[in-house]
């Protein structure tokens, strides 16, 4: 087979954007994500707080523990797992704190994210990198 | 149903009225996460646990919206306030429209 000078870029490009669209495909979903939870708004860094170990030795079993205090909501997501999503956590009138612990999947090293919803209606973010020996997605 | 689906809480037996206790909730689940394939290379349907919720005589102590990403044999850990004596009510809603409940009681003084 012989390639002119045209095709052999063509075919880089479409080899580039082979391997970069899964990435940009799973952190589109993640901003969709996060602009669906918000509306939007913009989001303060402090007043979320997200505990998770640095480097998690089996990625099937991650505890994690979030808390911000007068939360209505908060949101987790893990932006390196085929589906983002990890859970929503609401309060309601008898939470005793506005925090929660429990253990996540988590697919690869990646960031965790947690973005709560305060109840005079704005949000913090706060993210955590996870360090995963083994993944937990079955791959 | 899934198979041998267990929920385990631990809640104190006692409170001072007004007093803030921590609960830990675990239920014995596979949570299939849709992920993953069997030894002939067909996807495992997703079957997981999606909702975990908490209720003090009726009053709304947690609400919980769980994804694939959350563990096999789901544990929750979480604070809630008790202001009389009363039911704590333990509910968690399967995807294939199971659902199991847990009560657990509480005494003030």
């Amino acid at each position: 087979m012989n390639f002119s000078r045209r095709e052999t870029l063509g075919l880089g490009l479409g080899a580039m954007a082979l391997t970069v669209l899964p990435m940009g495909a799973s952190a589109a979903t993640v901003d969709e994500l996060i602009a669906e939870f918000t509306g939007g708004a913009d989001m303060a860094d402090t007043g979320v707080t997200l505990t998770a170990p640095e480097i998690a030795e089996n990625g099937n079993t991650v505890p994690i523990s979030v808390e911000a205090e007068g939360a209505s909501e908060i949101m987790v997501l893990a932006t390196g797992n085929p589906t983002p999503p990890v859970g929503t956590f609401k309060f309601g009138p008898l939470a005793g704190s506005r925090s929660a612990s429990t253990r996540i999947r988590l697919a690869t090293t990646q960031e965790v994210v947690a973005i709560a919803k305060l109840e005079d209606g704005t949000f913090a973010r706060t993210s955590a990198e996870i360090k995963v020996t083994i993944g937990g997605c079955g791959g | 149903m899934a198979e041998g689906v267990t929920p385990r809480v631990k809640v104190p037996k006692k409170a001072e009225a007004g007093e803030v206790i921590t609960i830990k909730t675990l239920i014995s689940h596979p949570m299939e996460s849709g992920q993953r394939k069997d030894s002939d290379g067909n996807v495992i349907p997703q079957s997981i646990i999606n909702r975990f919720t908490c209720e003090f005589n009726g009053e709304n102590v947690i609400d919980i919206k769980m994804e694939p990403a959350m563990s096999t044999n789901p544990y929750f850990e979480f604070d809630a306030k008790v202001p009389e004596a009363g039911d704590f009510k333990f509910t968690w809603y399967d995807d294939d429209g199971s659902i199991y409940e847990e009560v657990k009681s509480v005494a003030v003084g």
